[in-house]
């Protein structure tokens, strides 16, 4: 079977992320309301929001980072810019989220055009010099002089006081798609587990399924063969003749457009922005998805998307009660013992275990997590069968090479 | 004339901070090719084993006291730090009073075991590896020092005081000729320079006067040339990388009574440090030290109102402002070596 000129292992991969998308919200609720493990139930809408708008970020960063190389520490201004632009739409039309989008992904291209034309000039760690200073500039300036863009400290919000041309008499007050509101749910009980359908993580859904079938386009085009040949080997190709430097800045400016829409949607999700989303340790978040999940393959940065902001939300509430809850079984000495172990790797002090899984994943599993997927596929191959494993190595890499 | 003085004073604290960080940053880069992104972290360590000595010069016991009582009408509890009681009344309380530059002694042998852990645990198998997986794993280990950091002592800043003799500050214009009152600075600032100046120099004249700065300048310019002539280069870059973190660590300790220490500040400086290293060209090392300096220098004159008025938010933004100014037009910095990382 063959869709919208892709091949059919590319149709076949995106039938299935298209399939798990759309089920999330059953996918992430596996466990019963009233049982212990109810906490670990990731299918509330603000949750389910993130992990497509941060899938979305991370798509876009991948273009950049996974086919051409360059290691861009600077991508979260591209999401405060669209996160800006969103948040002005509302103040100045209504609450529809569509013009705001649009603008957003105006804007951070517009902005992406700018830094990336001065900043591709170098490479390697010259250029994540560059984006960072650019992004620590945006930041900076954000929350000082621009204040009356930014409103600076407090964040950009909507006050009564705004215009607001195209509200009207009794218009929607919440961010809304065309009148349908972002915050409407529908939630129904089956087997005592609570289900949430939720508009706005619908609609960050279809998005984040047309980026990610854009980006599947991208890596299958010439243009992102293009894009692979400067990440192995720039010199020789400009030695061919070709200039590399308008292809590497279409990529970022992409990858830029695709952060911005990302922002547009967190304001659009929630009509705030603030200059901390500019942060450099914002940047420094997508990066770490990326390459958690695996920098260059199709599915990594959403898997690693998903994978972050699900601890970031799950694991970080697990509190000491909760752990002397699970190990009441053990006795006293032992029990306490083991929380006192586990206690600062989760709740509060999440990031520690984050940050040792990165440098565990870069050292050891270059390709991330979908590396580490298809090692052990490979693995369980080669124990069951009675193949060699080199035979099974191959079988896996023409099996993987759809996830590339 | 004493405007001007004045900026350029201010500018010197986070100059000097700025110009020790960059400093190992380059001795790193130049020695192992390494870009460790980490280096702001070794900073922060160095900050907090200052908070951590003199929380273990205060450690004291609880006695009752048999003259005086509280409020309720039970004997006071009066708390004795050990020092006090072991060393006496003026002593112990002198050494309280002098934890900061006590740290100093402690953070040197901390802070060299420190970077041989790193270099030799981690950093060792990533010679060979792109520059993108050095920086990657690099922030990783930041983010894990900057956590356990935060898990033993808390995500607040946390005041540490220089000695009382050097707290406050001082006519600094009567001593060379100013009316009074025209510069007034901080007496600990002043500390701070001399202090980064003085391990500037020593950084230098190790590496210029004796065999092994030598050896180990030899192996900056040609690593495989020295290895050849049956020299152990790597084992002295690895003590190199120690130097290097003894030196943000010191950096950190000195810079604790400044800036209370809390444990995002070595990101914090990070950013600015590779931005000054960059300025002043990838690999040299009078090229970080002047940098250094002469950018927060300029980030103090840009603070001033004259220009503030002028260019609005230009304080915010000087540093990367110069930064970009000197990657394109003059990739290899102030004073880098033509040919070195100049892509």
């Amino acid at each position: 079977m063959k869709l919208l000129g892709l091949n059919e292992k590319d149709t076949r991969f995106l039938l299935i992320v298209v399939a798990l998308t759309l089920f999330t919200p059953i996918i992430l609720q596996p466990f019963a309301e009233d049982s212990g493990l109810a906490q670990f139930n990731a299918g509330y809408p603000d949750l389910m929001q993130r992990f497509a708008i941060f899938g979305i970020f991370a798509i876009g960063f991948n273009i950049l980072f996974g086919l051409t190389g360059y290691l861009s520490f600077g991508h979260a201004a591209f999401l405060g810019v669209g996160s800006y632009s969103t948040v002005w739409m509302f103040k100045l039309l209504n609450y529809n989220v569509m013009p705001g989008l649009v603008l957003a992904i105006i804007t951070s291209g517009i902005f992406a055009l700018l830094i990336g034309y001065i900043s591709l000039r170098r490479s390697g760690i010259y250029f994540s010099i560059l984006t960072l200073a650019f992004a620590q500039m945006s930041f900076n300036l954000a929350y000082s002089v621009l204040t009356p863009l930014t409103n600076g400290e407090t964040g950009l919000q909507v006050y009564t006081s705004d215009p607001q041309i195209l509200l009207g008499e009794g218009g929607l007050t919440t961010t809304h798609f065309f009148g349908i509101p972002m915050n409407l749910s529908w939630q129904p009980e089956v087997l005592g587990r609570l289900y949430t359908f939720n508009f706005g993580y619908y609609f960050c859904a279809v998005i984040a399924i047309a980026a990610f079938y854009l980006s599947l386009r991208i890596f299958r085009s010439p243009f992102g063969l293009m894009l692979r040949a400067i990440k192995t080997n720039q010199t020789r190709l400009n030695y061919t003749g070709l200039n590399s430097r308008p292809y590497t800045l279409a990529a970022f400016v992409i990858s830029g457009m695709y952060a911005g829409l990302a922002g547009g949607l967190l304001a659009s999700m929630d009509p705030l922005a603030g200059a901390e989303r500019m942060q450099w340790t914002a940047s420094g978040e997508v990066v770490l998805m990326t390459i958690l999940g695996g920098a260059g393959t199709m599915m990594g940065p959403v898997l690693g998307a998903g994978f972050i902001k699900y601890f970031e939300n799950i694991f970080s509430k697990i509190n000491s009660s909760i752990l002397h809850a699970w190990f009441s079984a053990l006795p006293d000495g032992l029990e306490d013992f083991i929380v006192a172990i586990i206690y600062p790797f989760v709740g509060k002090g999440w990031h520690l275990t984050l940050g040792g899984l990165f440098m565990l994943v870069v050292i050891f599993l270059p390709g991330g997590l979908v590396e580490g997927g298809q090692r052990i596929a490979a693995l369980v191959r080669r124990m069951r069968g009675g193949k060699s494993g080199d035979d099974a190595d191959r079988q896996s890499k023409a099996a993987s090479t759809a996830a590339e | 004339m004493d405007a001007i003085l004045l900026q350029i004073l201010n500018g010197l604290d986070k100059g000097s901070a700025y110009a020790l960080i960059a400093l190992g940053l380059t001795l790193i880069f130049g020695t192992l090719g390494v870009v460790n992104f980490a280096h702001g972290a070794i900073f922060m360590i160095g900050a907090f084993t200052a908070v951590t000595l003199s929380k273990i010069l205060s450690f004291s016991f609880v006695t009752l006291s048999e003259t005086e009582k509280n409020f309720l009408g039970n004997p006071l509890e009066v708390k004795t730090p050990y020092v006090v009681h072991w060393f006496g009344e003026s002593a112990g309380l002198g050494i309280i009073d002098w934890a900061v530059p006590l740290a100093i002694l402690f953070s040197i042998p901390i802070m060299l075991l420190v970077g041989f852990i790193m270099e030799r645990g981690l950093i060792k198998h990533f010679y060979h590896r792109p520059h993108a997986d050095q920086i990657l794993v690099t922030f990783g280990l930041a983010i894990v020092l900057q956590e356990i950091i935060k898990a033993f002592f808390g995500a607040n800043p946390i005041p540490t005081g220089a000695p009382e003799a050097f707290r406050g500050s001082f006519d600094f214009g009567v001593w060379i000729g100013y009316a009074e009152n025209a510069i007034i600075y901080p007496y600990w600032r002043l500390v701070y320079f001399a202090f980064a100046a003085l391990v500037i120099g020593a950084v230098f004249s190790f590496l210029q006067f004796t065999t092994f700065g030598m050896v180990v300048r030899a192996g900056m310019a040609d690593r495989e040339t020295v290895g050849l002539l049956g020299i152990n280069i790597d084992k002295r870059f690895t003590i190199m990388f120690g130097v290097a973190a003894a030196v943000a660590g010191l950096a950190g300790v000195m810079y604790a009574p400044i800036n209370s220490p809390n444990y995002h500040m070595g990101m914090d400086f990070l950013v600015l440090s590779f931005v000054v290293v960059v300025v002043g060209g990838m690999g040299s090392l009078p090229g970080a030290v002047l940098a250094g300096f002469l950018l927060g220098i300029l980030e103090s004159f840009a603070s001033m109102n004259l220009f503030k008025t002028i260019l609005p938010g230009i304080d915010q933004i000087i540093i990367y402002l110069v930064a970009i100014a000197i990657l394109l037009t003059r990739p290899r910095g102030l004073l880098g070596r033509k040919g070195v990382m100049e892509e």
